[in-house]
């Protein structure tokens, strides 16, 4: 048995380098030793991506794309179909798991400077991926024909009537009508099942091309290539099969365990997963009293909301928009704003680390912010006592900026702070 | 932020038809309540009452007669005799004949289906409106709701409940607490100048029971929403206890690859 299989390996892999492609990211890809518990969450995001598209695969085969009959085909899916709701709470907690993993992901390029030379192509994969992931996540969402996937499908693709001119030509061709309707999801079906998805897989292939052929960054932040054996293997790397693999196995029982407890538990998490109001079907004439959008877009959705600056004649929603899409925008060019002589925060001096821990603050209140209904006080009941100094709004203006300082002052302050030196090898703390 | 409230406020019609009033119940807080999915006696009588009091109006179109009968341990004749009216197949979905657009023309508004209306509104929402009608002469149907303002819907378990009114109730003084008065420490109802209750619908008191004491009713009321909240998700049982085994099985695979990996990585320094 094992030497025919053997035999068929090696007719394959003289047909088909297997071998090679195996050793050169598997078996004999060098992985820094000193990895720690930021590094999961690359692993984590291809796990779940695979859910996503298995579990999609299977919710496919029993949904309806239209108007009439989408709302009823997926409370066909959670009742009749055997098994089907786990099917779709996998699919619906798979997303939220996504967005949760793919962003600790992000923070943890932050941290250790992963965006930086060699690794500016990685980073600007990784970018694409997390802008498909979004567009991918927002016509999902619309599938179900919930409430708030209608509205929330209303008020995002309106955006685009912001511009000036053509705007509302362009509102028009993304419908395919003259209001969010079974045409417009139709589109997001076959843009959700298909078209995303392919491009999302070629990006993931992409990025772990690029991340291959450069090597893994790690905590400390140094080149590990720069110090090799005699056999010009690096001193402080190791295969990722099989240590990484198994360590990596750890990783995933951990997250398959918060996964499955909300799976089995609280699919709706407390109506940030699975909105509430998303239980009643689309109804265009019945305006929710809040539309909110899922919670991996507050951030945005936050700086959206905020704008109410009105500049040369142009609405403040497009203005508005042009943030919200800025943003995101001014991540992709991380890798030249960073100016600092080292990659990691352990090395880079106070500046960094006081910004780092700001944003990741202004971050995660934009988000809480973006979730509540607009107007209101921050922290408007606080131990018993009414706070009326502070206005919602005026935060979400106040941290919109901070986001931006972050990246625009970069260059200065990785420039001018007093950096640390830099070990010769990685350290295992 | 000024335009924010403008345009909250043109849409705000169309809100208040779907919420209507700042309170998590409307005009006034919910009641507590906690589904028991365990207690199939009593999500039994709720799918009496809904048949018997809900389903004139209401469909619960993504359900079917069959799976109340497996869930709730009905046998199919007795599902077939006393919940489908209708008479279709056992199997067949709990729809119903009356078309949305006569509803419509009958009530304003048609009747949602309430398949999701537990998941959708929340279980402690669905409580506390269907024991809310109050008497109101200027509405369509004579009643009001102290949840959902000017709704369409007639009090349709009145012969049960009997009529309530409305009667001034507590308000709350500036430090948020009930307003009482400082000598008897009995609660404020009335202005003290003009003699005018403050909170004229604070309460709602019932002359004339109808069929049930308004402990019956309550009670009632609690089996409906509990077997609404069963029908919200008919496999939520099911989704908890293989729950247990998922974790049970997940901590097994944590040891063996946290053992793995220790074997593994033993002599990396």
């Amino acid at each position: 048995m094992t030497s025919w299989l053997i035999g068929l390996r090696d007719w394959v892999d003289a047909r088909l380098p297997i071998m090679r492609a195996w050793n050169t990211h598997m078996g004999q890809y060098y992985a820094p030793k000193n990895f720690n518990f930021w590094y999961f969450f690359g692993v984590l995001s291809l796990l779940v991506l695979v859910n996503q598209l298995l579990t999609g695969i299977w919710l496919t085969m029993s949904y309806t794309p239209t108007a009439e009959g989408a709302f009823a085909s997926v409370e066909y899916i959670m009742r009749d179909v055997d098994y089907g709701w786990i099917i779709r709470y996998m699919h619906s907690t798979g997303a939220s798991a996504f967005f949760a993993v793919v962003y600790l992901h992000m923070f943890r390029g932050l941290l250790y400077g992963s965006y930086k030379k060699p690794r500016e192509l990685v980073w600007i994969f990784g970018m694409l991926i997390y802008l498909c992931l979004m567009a991918e996540g927002f016509m999902g969402y619309v599938l179900p024909w919930g409430q708030m996937s209608y509205w929330g499908a209303q008020v995002i693709v309106s955006l685009f009537g912001a511009i000036p001119v053509v705007g509302e030509d362009i509102v028009q061709w993304v419908r395919g009508d003259y209001l969010i309707s079974g045409i417009t999801l139709n589109r997001f079906f076959a843009l959700h099942v298909v078209a995303i998805p392919l491009i999302l897989v070629a990006l993931v292939v992409l990025h772990l091309l690029a991340l291959h052929e450069v090597g893994s960054n790690n905590p400390d932040g140094i080149e590990i290539k720069k110090n090799k054996d005699a056999n010009g293997k690096p001193l402080d790397g190791i295969p990722f099969h099989p240590y990484y693999t198994v360590h990596d196995l750890v990783g995933i029982a951990v997250f398959l365990f918060v996964f499955c407890f909300i799976l089995f538990f609280t699919p709706e998490m407390g109506g940030y997963f699975l909105e509430y109001a998303n239980f009643e079907e689309a109804n265009p004439l019945k305006t929710p009293a809040h539309i909110a959008p899922v919670w991996y877009y507050t951030p945005f959705y936050a700086m959206l909301r905020a704008t109410t600056l009105e500049l040369f004649g142009l609405p403040a929603k497009f203005w508005g928009f042009m943030i919200m899409a800025g943003a995101i925008a001014i991540m992709f060019v991380l890798p030249w704003l960073d100016r600092s002589p080292v990659k990691s925060w352990r090395y880079k001096g106070m500046l960094t680390r006081i910004a780092l821990y700001t944003f990741a603050i202004t971050f995660l209140v934009l988000g809480y912010l973006g979730a509540i209904p607009a107007g209101g006080y921050f922290m408007g009941k606080w131990l018993h006592h009414e706070v009326s100094w502070l206005e919602n709004n005026d935060v979400a203006q106040y941290l919109t900026v901070v986001y931006f300082l972050f990246f625009l002052l970069m260059p200065v302050y990785t420039s001018i702070e007093k950096t640390k030196p830099e070990p010769q090898r990685v350290t295992m703390k | 932020m000024k335009k924010i409230l403008l345009s909250m406020l043109l849409v705000f019609p169309l809100a208040a038809f779907a919420a209507g009033g700042e309170k998590p119940c409307g005009t006034i807080d919910c009641d507590p309540f906690e589904p028991d999915l365990h207690d199939k006696a009593s999500m039994q009588r709720g799918a009496k009452y809904f048949v018997n009091y809900c389903m004139g109006c209401h469909a619960m179109s993504f359900m079917r007669y069959e799976r109340i009968a497996t869930d709730l341990d009905i046998a199919q004749e007795v599902v077939q005799q006393n919940l489908n009216f209708a008479g279709g197949n056992v199997g067949s979905l709990m729809t119903i004949a009356a078309p949305a657009k006569v509803q419509k023309k009958w009530f304003g508004a048609a009747p949602p289906d309430l398949t999701l209306v537990a998941r959708a509104r929340g279980v402690e929402w669905v409580y506390t409106y269907l024991r809310n009608f109050y008497q109101d002469d200027s509405r369509p149907y004579g009643v009001n709701n102290r949840v959902f303002k000017d709704v369409g819907m007639p009090h349709v378990m009145l012969e049960l409940q009997g009529m309530a009114k409305c009667a001034p109730g507590p308000v709350h003084a500036a430090n948020g607490g009930i307003m009482r008065d400082p000598l008897t420490r009995e609660e404020v109802l009335f202005d003290p100048v003009s003699g005018q209750p403050l909170n004229p619908c604070g309460r709602l008191t019932v002359e004339k029971q109808g069929k049930m004491t308004g402990e019956e009713f309550d009670t009632a009321i609690a089996d409906l929403v509990n077997f609404l909240a069963y029908a919200g998700e008919p496999s939520a049982l099911k989704r908890e206890r293989m729950g247990v085994y998922a974790l049970f099985f997940v901590s097994l695979f944590f040891v063996i690859a946290w053992l793995l990996n220790r074997e593994y990585w033993k002599d990396v320094h």
